[in-house]
Formats: structure tokens, C-alpha cells, sequence
């Protein structure tokens, strides 16, 4: 059984906490602007999305990695979480909007007036979200509950492998649709935007921001250590007994549905509560971020960054989403098709990914060197070249 | 007529059709207590079909499947058999790879089950005795923090017996634990088995009448989902039916 976490890695991760908590955003704060240490306000905005996304991918990875489910929804959660926060942000507009009403902008414009007039304007389901309280739990407990449900019918009726992740994949899609929909009262397609304050504070000064990236790294830090210490206990061999060998598992009297069902929750919530940091940080959520490609995005950061392990998505989620931002900005068009042609790379040569190359590198080393010998000495006889890990798919 | 005896395994008028094809047809298998059975016969005689009715993967279309006294088991799911005490070994050695030897046995030793308990286990030391135990019967001791992907093909079959006894099970399925192993290999695993039939009733499917001839006492021939003959290796070679069975496909040795 591995450790929860030896000295070693206590000190690491102290190190990059302390580097991100508070040494990034104390140059952001205190050093002056012309300094070549300062961290731009730009440059916290944009990590502090990063991070939220870190979360995503540490969500998925869980599934995919560490129990061999590749689903195709995570965004779905991450986007449900993201609704819920920007449900209580939007009705801390207050009459700053547009048509300086109670309600929300693009109620009026949609004419909710007349819809739920005896709530003035207000769908009903809308109302307890002024409390920030509620909010908060919504972003826990829809997505825990969305999970429940689908997984609950997936896991019983056995889907597996790929039919999970296309069924995965629908649901997001016919959610996102859902959302679409101007009458569903979400915002439509413009989704909800123009939020002015989170907990009393202005969202848009450099403060809130940096607030928030403070707590977007708290965050990540919490997950991390949550998804180090389940993968640590029994129950996290049984979670990788089950990618590797889910009937022995079932055969050996454990309810595998059940222990599925409980990581995707997990997972769900995971992916919930990074959405919901991450819009006060953009500053917008609409049904684009439900759409296909923001779900493979994230399957793409994990495979990148390297599975089945903690470190890898986050580093992966962190170094794609930096690729992208230079990539989207220098050949905008030709993006997606990097994204696909690095994902086929990845999984081809790299299957272990970012994290898994050191080892790649020196098996290789060894190699060559091992060729390099037998031209001139007679071959060796078994060539002692560890072969690279392989999960068979279900 | 007979009087009603008390089996541990009771399988009776049991048919299983898949496509319009017999896989099971009226089979009866009744098993003592403590028994060790070897079930015989060539390819598609419905051996792993009936390892499939027993362990709740495949529900029979007709007829009665009952362990021990009165439990249906044809009602229940897979784990839920299993908890019941009833432990299957594959046909291909299934173990976890990423695992450590010691670990596979861990998670196969009887004990709660539930997500929760599984959060918060540790190895106690009762339970770190038992492995040891197990270990000791399975020969593996020096191999116990090594990952099982990396066993040989004989060793991973010992470890998947070996999970199977940590589960404490009443009755054992092994579906051809000898298959692909050297000779030495083969007879160990026959000693293995003879040595755990008493405490455990067992079911053996095999294919190898050397390995069938070491370990069997009641041998049941099974042909095209029906007991085709059932009695000692002697009586079951010198059968009619059962040389014109094998006869009429390929001889066996």
C-alpha cells in the first residue's frame, strides 16, 4: 500500500503551494509595475484559470486513470457548477444592468415580466439563489445529483468502455441544447454574463481577482489532496482492480456499480466546484462551455499531462491551456487541429505522457547504448528494455 | 423413492439456450459437501455455461440452481453469490496486474464489502497472518511485494486459487487451472487442490486426463449441456458413450 504522503513530497508540495498562494500574488499585489518581477493582472486572471481547469482535469482524471471510465461529461459538471455561482451572481447585478430592473438583463429582454409576473419577472427556481449560501450548495448538489442519476442507470445496466463515453458525451449534448434554449431560463445562448460583485466586492479590480486565484489554488491544493489520500486507501485499489480487472472484482463479491457510481459523483462534484471558481474569473458562462470539444479538451489535458497519475493532468490541464492561449492567438484556425494532431502524438509515442518522459527518455538512453555495445560485442541476449506500461480497454 | 439428502451444490433440470442454440439441456449435478468433482468434456459441452448459472453471470432459462439447503441463486447477482461463500477462478488467469501480490490477496480476504469500510481499512494483523498463511499455501512468500503483472503464467493462476481461498469460500469453481502450465507445474497445482478438497467443496473444469487422473475421485462428463456419465476415472474411460463422444471429435490422451 503506498503512503498518503512521504517527506519527500510534503516538502514539494509546500514549496509550489507557497509559490502559488502567496509568492505569485504578492508580486501581482506589492511590486511595482515596471519591475521585471511583477506579475501582470492579466497573467493572475488567466492562471486563475488555469488552476480551475487543473481541477476539471484532476476530476476526470479520477474516472479515466484511475478507474478506466473515459467519460465524455465532466464539462457538463463544470459547466453546472459554473451556472450555479453565475445564478446568484446575476442577481447581485441588482439594477446596475442594462434596463436598471431587479431582474436580471436578459429576463427583460425576454419578456419574463409578463411570464412569472407574480413573481415580478423572477422564475421561481431562481429565487433562493440570492443567498450565496445556496448557491454554493447547488453547485455541490445538482451535479451530484445529474451524476447520481445517469451513472446510477449506466453502472446497473453495465454500460462500459466505450459506450459509456458516447453515452457520457450525449447527455452532455443534449444538455447543452437544453441550455440553448432561451425559455429554459438560463440566459439562452448568451448564457449568464456582466457580473458586477462577488461577496460584496467589485469582481472586475485587480484585488478580486487575485482573491480569486488565491482561491483557486486553494482549491486545487484541497482536490489534490483529497484525490491523493482516496487513491491511498483500499478503497482506491479496487478503483484501479476495476480498470484492470473489473470481473475478478465483481467476482470477488464487491458491488462494482457501486464503487463506480461513487467516483463519478465524486468526480462530478470535483468538476463542479472548479466551474463554479472559474466563472467569476472569466467573467461569463454559457452553453458553449458544455459543448463536445471543451469534453475531449479535458481528456486531451489528462493523456497529455500523463494518467494515472495526480501530477499529470495538472501539469498537462496547465501547459495545453498555455499552448492554446499563444496557439489561438498566433494560428487561430489551425488550433484545434494542433490540439487533435498532439493528442494522437501523445497517445502513439508518449503513453505515460509529460510525466512518464523521464523514464521514456532514459529506457531509450539505454538503448542506444545497449546497441551501441552489441556493435561490438556479440548481441545480448534479451534485451532488458522496460516496456512501456499498457492498460488493456475493456 | 430417495430420501431428500442435504447437497451443497444442487443443480437440477437446468436449460440455457442461447440463439436457438442448447448451451445447457436438462443437466443435473448434485454435490456433497467437502467434495472434490472434476467436470470433463470436449469444446461447447456447456462446462463454462454452467460455471456461468452457478455464479449468478448467466440466468437458466429453466430449472432449479439451489446452494446448500434452500438458496436460490438463480435470484441473485454476481457479488451477491459471492457472498454467500461461492468463489470462481477463470479460465484465463485474472488478477490485478498494478498490484502487488500481497495487495491482491488483501482485497480478496472475506470482510465488509460496503464502499464505505474500504475508505478507511487498514491491514490488521490478524488479517496480515492470514495473508501470510495464504501465501505460504499458494508459494509465493518471496514474491509477496512484487506486482502480480509481473508473475509468471503459473504463478498468476496460484495467486488468482490464492484469492479465492482468502475469500474462506464453501465451494471453489476452477475452470482449467492447468492449462498452460509446465508438467511440475501441473502437478503442484493437483496437490494443491487435493489439499484444500475436505475444508472446501470443489468444482474442477479440466481438459488434461493426466492432470483429471491425479486429482480425481468423481468425474462428471459432460456432452452437449447433458451429464453424459458420471463415476470414477476408470469407470468414466471405459464408458461407451464417452469414447464414442471423444472418438467422434479427436482422441484424447
Amino acid at each position: 500500500m503506498t503512503r498518503f504522503l512521504n517527506k519527500k513530497e510534503s516538502l514539494i508540495l509546500a514549496i509550489v503551494s507557497f509559490l502559488i498562494l502567496v509568492v505569485l500574488p504578492c508580486l501581482n499585489a506589492f511590486v511595482p509595475k515596471e519591475s521585471f518581477f511583477h506579475v501582470s493582472d492579466f497573467t493572475i486572471n488567466v492562471y486563475g484559470k488555469y488552476l480551475c481547469y487543473a481541477v476539471l482535469a484532476l476530476g476526470v482524471n479520477l474516472l479515466w486513470g484511475y478507474t478506466g471510465l473515459l467519460s465524455l461529461g465532466q464539462c457538463l459538471f463544470f459547466a453546472l457548477g459554473g451556472y450555479a455561482l453565475g445564478m446568484h451572481l446575476m442577481l447581485m447585478i441588482g439594477k446596475l444592468g442594462q434596463y436598471q430592473k431587479d431582474i436580471p438583463d436578459f429576463m427583460v429582454f425576454l419578456e419574463f415580466e409578463t411570464k412569472y409576473a407574480e413573481t415580478g419577472g423572477l422564475p421561481p427556481h431562481w429565487m433562493p439563489f440570492r443567498s450565496i449560501w445556496f448557491a454554493v450548495l447547488m453547485v455541490i448538489v445538482v451535479p451530484a445529483v445529474v451524476a447520481y442519476i445517469f451513472g446510477f442507470l449506466a453502472f446497473r445496466s453495465r454500460i462500459k468502455g466505450v459506450y459509456f463515453s458516447i453515452l457520457s458525451q450525449a447527455l452532455t449534448y443534449a444538455a447543452c441544447l437544453m441550455f440553448f434554449r432561451n425559455d429554459f431560463t438560463f440566459g439562452g445562448n448568451n448564457g449568464l454574463t456582466d457580473f458586477k460583485f462577488i461577496l460584496g466586492a467589485d469582481i472586475n479590480t485587480p484585488e478580486t481577482k487575485r482573491w480569486l486565484f488565491i482561491a483557486s489554488g486553494v482549491l486545487l491544493l484541497s482536490v489534490y489532496l483529497l484525490c491523493r489520500w482516496l487513491t491511498s486507501t483500499k478503497f482506491g485499489l479496487i478503483q484501479r482492480a476495476i480498470r484492470d480487472s473489473e470481473n475478478r472484482v465483481l467476482f470477488s463479491g464487491y458491488a462494482t456499480a457501486h464503487f463506480k457510481l461513487f467516483v463519478f459523483v465524486l468526480s462530478a462534484v470535483i468538476c463542479a466546484v472548479g466551474g463554479a471558481l472559474y466563472v467569476p474569473q472569466v467573467g461569463i458562462i454559457n452553453p458553449s462551455e458544455m459543448s463536445t470539444d471543451k469534453s475531449l479538451e479535458a481528456v486531451v489535458w489528462c493523456a497529455v499531462g500523463g494518467r494515472s497519475t495526480l501530477i499529470g493532468p495538472m501539469i498537462g490541464a496547465i501547459s495545453v491551456n498555455a499552448l492554446k492561449s499563444w496557439a489561438t492567438r498566433a494560428f487561430a484556425e489551425q488550433w484545434l487541429f494542433m490540439l487533435g494532431g498532439m493528442f494522437i502524438f501523445v497517445v502513439l509515442f508518449m503513453p505515460n505522457g509529460i510525466v512518464g518522459l523521464p523514464a521514456q527518455l532514459k529506457a531509450l538512453k539505454a538503448r542506444y547504448i545497449d546497441r551501441k555495445k552489441s556493435g561490438e560485442e556479440p548481441a545480448p541476449v534479451d534485451a532488458t528494455e522496460p516496456a512501456p506500461a499498457t492498460k488493456s480497454a475493456d | 423413492m430417495t430420501e431428500k439428502k442435504e447437497f451443497i451444490l444442487t443443480l437440477e433440470g437446468v436449460n440455457k439456450t442461447f440463439d436457438g442454440f442448447k448451451a445447457i439441456n436438462d443437466l443435473n449435478l448434485y454435490m456433497d459437501e467437502g467434495e472434490l468433482r472434476v467436470i470433463i468434456g470436449p469444446n461447447g459441452a456447456g462446462k463454462s455455461t454452467m460455471l456461468d448459472i452457478i455464479t449468478g453471470r448467466t440466468q437458466p432459462d429453466t430449472g432449479k440452481v439451489e446452494f446448500g439447503k434452500n438458496t436460490d441463486l438463480t435470484k441473485l447477482n454476481e457479488y451477491q453469490i459471492n457472498r454467500l461463500g461461492i468463489g470462481r477462478k477463470f479460465q484465463t488467469p485474472s488478477v490485478y496486474v498494478e498490484h502487488t501480490v500481497l495487495e491482491n490477496i488483501w482485497l480478496s480476504l472475506e470482510g465488509s464489502r460496503s464502499v464505505w469500510s474500504t475508505l478507511f481499512a487498514r491491514i490488521g494483523s490478524t488479517q496480515r497472518d492470514r495473508i501470510q498463511e495464504i501465501l505460504q499455501t499458494i508459494g509465493l512468500v518471496d514474491r509477496a511485494n512484487v506486482k502480480a503483472g509481473t508473475l509468471s503464467h503459473g504463478q498468476k493462476q496460484w495467486l488468482e486459487i490464492g484469492m479465492l481461498l482468502s475469500q474462506n469460500p464453501k465451494l471453489l469453481l476452477v475452470d482449467e487451472p492447468a492449462a498452460g502450465m509446465t508438467d511440475t507445474e501441473t502437478a503442484k497445482t493437483g496437490e494443491l487442490l487435493m489439499s484444500l478438497a475436505g475444508k472446501h467443496s470443489i468444482v474442477v473444469i479440466e481438459h488434461d486426463m493426466v492432470f483429471v487422473r491425479q486429482i480425481a475421485r468423481k468425474v462428471t462428463v459432460l456432452h452437449q449441456g447433458h451429464v453424459l456419465s458420471e463415476g470414477t476415472v476408470d469407470e468414466v474411460q471405459n464408458d461407451e458413450r464417452v469414447i464414442e463422444v471423444y472418438l467422434g471429435r479427436k482422441k484424447k490422451h
